[in-house]
């Protein structure tokens, strides 16, 4: 994995941001950048080029889902690895998110390990 | 109260404390409490409403969960504060989205609302429905803490 390249961590909750943080340090990854909600992911993407976005799905103003569809239909972001790390993981929520192209899926609670490997996947 | 609702929110708090605090945590004799007095310092409370309206509350002493929150960041918290507070909520959202996993794959759908979190010693947890309090008490090695869970009758 190219542990160089920029990751937006968005999750309205400081504890997660912080766990991810510390789970993609350990990884090797140094390039991070937080938001608490989507539409403050959004002014971070439309200030500054982002290879990754790893965001939570239920948050205040704008949700993950909401986000993952605004990247997507963006000229700049519409191919960029969007991973869903959510409490959500019911059938219905799966099956809305990879309609909106997600590329990838972590339900909470999660190990380092889950991260780990759903990274190899859409990074390689 | 339909006992099969209270089941998975015993299983999803074992199994969250497990994966994101590396702790153990054994699950005490449910009972039925009778006033909202909180057993704990700290409580997360989120409102669920589908096949059943209720409510459900975390609420842990706080030596337990100073020693909880210090092993999710893999490093020593020695006090309450905003960072203990916001790790209280996603605890509470992560028990929940786990247990209603479980109740959805029962056909038992249930939709939750973003959790508020109270502190203090002897704060009132005030569950929205007038249904009975079934509280399951945890032990770790740091400390009790205690679930409770209301659903409408």
């Amino acid at each position: 994995m190219d542990t160089s390249i920029k990751i937006l961590i968005v999750d309205d909750f400081a504890t997660m941001r912080r766990i991810l943080k510390n789970i993609l340090k350990q990884l090797g990854f140094k390039n991070l950048v937080e938001a608490d909600d989507g539409t403050t992911a959004w002014d971070v993407l439309e200030g500054q080029g982002i290879d990754l976005i790893i965001s939570d799905w239920n948050m205040p103003k704008m949700t993950g889902l909401e986000l993952l569809k605004k990247v997507r239909a963006s000229d700049t972001y519409k191919s960029t690895p969007f991973l869903m790390v959510t409490a959500e993981a019911q059938k219905q929520n799966v099956i809305e998110a990879v309609q909106a192209g997600v590329s990838n899926y972590v339900v909470k609670p999660f190990t380092a390990e889950a991260i780990s490997d759903k990274l190899d996947k859409i990074l390689k | 109260m339909d006992v099969k609702l209270v089941n998975p929110f015993i299983n999803a708090t074992i199994n969250v404390l497990e994966t994101m605090a590396f702790m153990t945590v054994d699950a005490g004799k449910p009972y039925l409490k009778k006033d909202d007095v909180a057993i704990g310092d700290v409580s997360g409370i989120l409102g669920l409403t589908g096949v059943a309206n209720g409510t459900i509350a975390v609420t842990f002493e706080e030596k337990c969960i100073l020693a909880i929150v210090s092993n999710m960041f893999g490093e020593t918290m020695t006090e309450l504060n905003s960072e203990i507070t916001d790790a209280v909520g996603e605890l509470t959202n992560m028990i929940s989205g786990q247990a209603r996993r479980e109740l959805g794959e029962m056909g038992r759908v249930l939709k939750a609302a973003i959790p508020s979190v109270v502190t203090g010693r002897g704060h009132s947890i005030i569950h929205f429905t007038n249904g009975p309090k079934i509280a399951i008490p945890f032990e770790t090695n740091n400390g009790k803490f205690t679930i409770e869970v209301c659903f409408e009758r």
